[in-house]
């Protein structure tokens, strides 16, 4: 049987138990989200999209769900002691895929700001969440999310009301926690109206050495003049599937900016979808992919510049050593009408074997005329003149090749605004060249592993 | 300190050092002057241990220990300093960095703890003054954006921090206008001592105005084919390199 009838199944099955544990609003969708599944499965190799990256095939292994929405034996706030120094955030938990509201601590925020589970969203903000809640991505579009919208439970939600501005950074940790072999779908809606202002830094922690395969779907509205910083710190074990697609709607003026850095995974796929839909609008993304052994990291992004005078500008970098396997997919598209456009695109790597692959490939689709865009592309080895220069001043040669790639990714780092963050990514980047970031040296209870 | 012997190296299955003889001992500043493509530079890269080259005969001996067989590294922890024709741009490596970096390296090797943070800002700050480095520069990546100028300085200040027993100049008055020519002249002769030797790499007479040579060494198709006081500098600025060439003529 192929994987998509045996969840079928599964959902045909468990319809009413899924439902029983999920706000109405979610329920709601399921329906269009089954018929949309049915009709597209999950990504292939044969899609052009997907071309290097062989979803249905992670889909084909047994996982267990939790649509029982049992509590899985965990207090993070025991286990995940410390995050990133200096940065004083505001801290949250997602565990697998449900927000972890117990003990949850008193946080005094302004008025109006909704941070939380979205049941509690649909609350307290019934409107609101409807007018949101999976407008944005598309079930008819890719398989995963629409297979991500059948099953999903919860979300975390973050909204923040007209002139509100968020100073303090809010963390979200991921939690990947099991002792069999899970199935995960998370779900983040962010909601910021017009003028309002947040920051969120989502880590992805994988705890356990079973399998995982983690979907998510990544909602964000950003209203007239609003402004988003989303960072994205991945460090999951080598056995974790991380299936992440974030769609990305900006009306006039707003700025966003997205980093992603993979630092620790199996196999990561990032989609993530952008639409300038108001005049003005800038948007920034960018990455840091450090990949060895098998590891597998894939970038897509898509651009739609569809309003006049908008800015985007994209850097990813990736370091793939041993087998490691590196794919960006950069997609920008110039609307007819959208002119004063500025859009640029640089993707830069480093292959260390010869064994480790980059498949990249820049796509520029301009249907105006003002506008300037470019792409940029380069995939090559350490520089040889720069190696031979930092050793004949008496650097090691193992240490002269770890600033060259550190330094590699220095770029990426400077455009991070949050500085207490950026000197830990940096600290985590060197520990992970220099192979001493075993898993993850963030929770003592890897430590004591 | 140092002996050479004899010494052949080819790039690319391509011959270009085709028997050097050559003794540096401390406190001598030799010249080795050439018209181009005569392997001055790459002698220079030889030395300093480029792997882009191949040492296909001969040996060098440097305070004693065999040099060809050490790493570029090693060789640079021994005492030898390569200033570059064409100082390599490090985007993302800071110049401070780079420079803790080879500092702590040199004292590992010679079994020293590293230098504090201060103690390491305030010799920076020292040795850039010699060769009047701007502080802005020495916080930038690794010659990234530097004028040519600044870049031959930022060489020199590396050769003041790293205090090599032998330094090789090669062609660090190119690409110079006259001040700048003046500020690393007189860079390269406040750090000179009785224990140091220089080698001077160059093209033109002009540097060797400012850095006095004991001796001048013509480099010819990838041999020595002429050596003098500092006054054979000086024919040659004014003849050219023609006559020896003809001087040659028979023996080729």
């Amino acid at each position: 049987m192929k994987p998509e009838q045996t969840y079928i199944d599964l959902y045909k099955q468990y319809q009413a138990m899924l439902a029983q544990h999920a706000p109405g609003l979610m329920n709601r969708w399921r329906d269009k989200a089954l018929q949309d599944f049915e009709r597209l499965g999950f990504p292939s190799t044969s899609e052009e999209n997907y071309l290097y990256s062989d979803i249905s095939g992670k889909f084909a292994e047994e996982y267990g769900m939790n649509l029982r929405r049992l509590d899985f034996p965990i207090n993070p706030y025991e286990v995940f002691r410390c995050d990133v120094p200096n940065l004083s955030t505001l801290l949250y938990f997602m565990v697998n895929d449900t927000f972890y509201a117990k003990q949850l601590r008193a946080i005094s925020l302004p008025k109006g700001v909704f941070i939380g589970s979205i049941a509690d969203f649909a609350m307290e903000y019934p409107e609101i969440a409807e007018k949101h809640y999976e407008v944005l991505a598309k079930t008819s579009n890719d398989g995963t999310t629409a297979f991500n919208t059948l099953f999903v439970q919860d979300a975390f939600v973050l909204y923040v009301p007209e002139d509100v501005v968020l100073d303090k950074a809010i963390q979200l940790v991921n939690i990947l926690r099991s002792d069999v072999d899970l199935l995960v779908n998370r779900r983040f809606l962010v909601i910021l109206e017009d003028r309002a202002e947040a920051k969120l830094l989502l880590c992805d922690h994988g705890m356990d050495r079973v399998k995982f395969l983690a979907t998510q779907v990544t909602e964000v509205y950003l209203g007239k003049n609003a402004l988003f910083d989303l960072y994205e710190l991945e460090e999951n074990t080598p056995r974790t599937t991380r299936l992440s697609s974030i769609y990305v709607d900006q009306q006039d003026s707003s700025r966003f900016s997205h980093n992603v850095i993979t630092l620790n995974n199996g196999f990561t796929r990032n989609n993530l979808y952008i639409s300038l839909k108001g005049e003005r609008a800038e948007a920034l993304a960018g990455g840091v992919a450090i990949a060895d052994t098998e590891q597998h990291i894939d970038n897509f992004t898509w651009v739609n510049h569809e309003k006049a005078n908008c800015h985007s500008n994209e850097l990813y970098k990736y370091i793939l050593d041993d087998k490691a396997t590196g794919v960006f997919n950069g997609r920008i598209i110039v609307h007819p009408g959208a002119q004063k456009t500025e859009a640029y695109q640089t993707n830069r790597n480093l292959c260390l074997t010869k064994e480790a692959k980059m498949y990249s490939k820049p796509q520029l689709e301009i249907y105006a005329d003002d506008v300037k865009c470019s792409h940029g592309l380069t995939t090559g080895q350490i520089d040889e003149n720069a190696l031979f220069y930092l050793r004949s001043r008496g650097i090691s040669k193992e240490e002269a090749l770890l600033l060259l790639k550190f330094a590699f990714t220095s770029d990426v780092l400077d455009r991070i605004h949050l500085e207490p963050l950026r000197d830990r990514l940096r600290l985590l980047i060197e520990k992970r060249l220099r192979d001493e970031l075993s898993k993850c040296e963030r929770c003592s209870v890897c430590n004591d592993n | 300190m140092l002996k050479i012997k004899d010494l052949h190296a080819a790039i690319n299955g391509k011959e270009i050092l085709r028997g050097i003889d050559l003794e540096v001992y401390p406190g001598e500043v030799h010249a080795i002057m050439g018209p181009n493509g005569s392997g001055k530079s790459t002698l220079a890269s030889v030395l300093a241990g480029n792997p882009a080259f191949e040492v296909t005969k001969g040996e060098v001996f440097f305070n004693g220990k065999n040099l060809l067989e050490m790493s570029p590294e090693d060789r640079s922890c021994e005492g030898l300093f390569l200033s570059f024709q064409y100082p390599v741009e490090i985007p993302g490596v800071s110049m401070v960095n780079f420079m803790r970096t080879a500092v702590n390296e040199h004292r590992k090797y010679n079994h020293l703890d590293p230098l504090s943070a201060t103690d390491f800002l305030r010799v920076m700050r020292e040795k850039r003054a010699i060769v009047e480095l701007d502080n802005k520069l020495a916080s930038r990546s690794v010659n990234e954006g530097f004028s040519g100028g600044e870049k031959k300085r930022n060489e020199i200040f590396q050769m003041a921090m790293l205090e090599p027993k032998l330094s090789i100049l090669d062609e660090t008055d190119s690409g110079l206008d006259i001040d700048a020519l003046r500020v690393v002249a007189g860079g390269v002769n406040l750090l000179k001592s009785k224990e140091n030797a220089t080698i001077v790499i160059t093209h033109y007479q002009r540097l060797l105005d400012y850095i006095q040579p004991d001796f001048v060494h013509v480099l010819y198709k990838g041999r020595i084919v002429k050596s003098a006081g500092k006054e054979l500098a000086l024919e040659l600025e004014e003849k050219g390199y023609d006559w020896i060439k003809k001087e040659l003529g028979d023996i080729q």
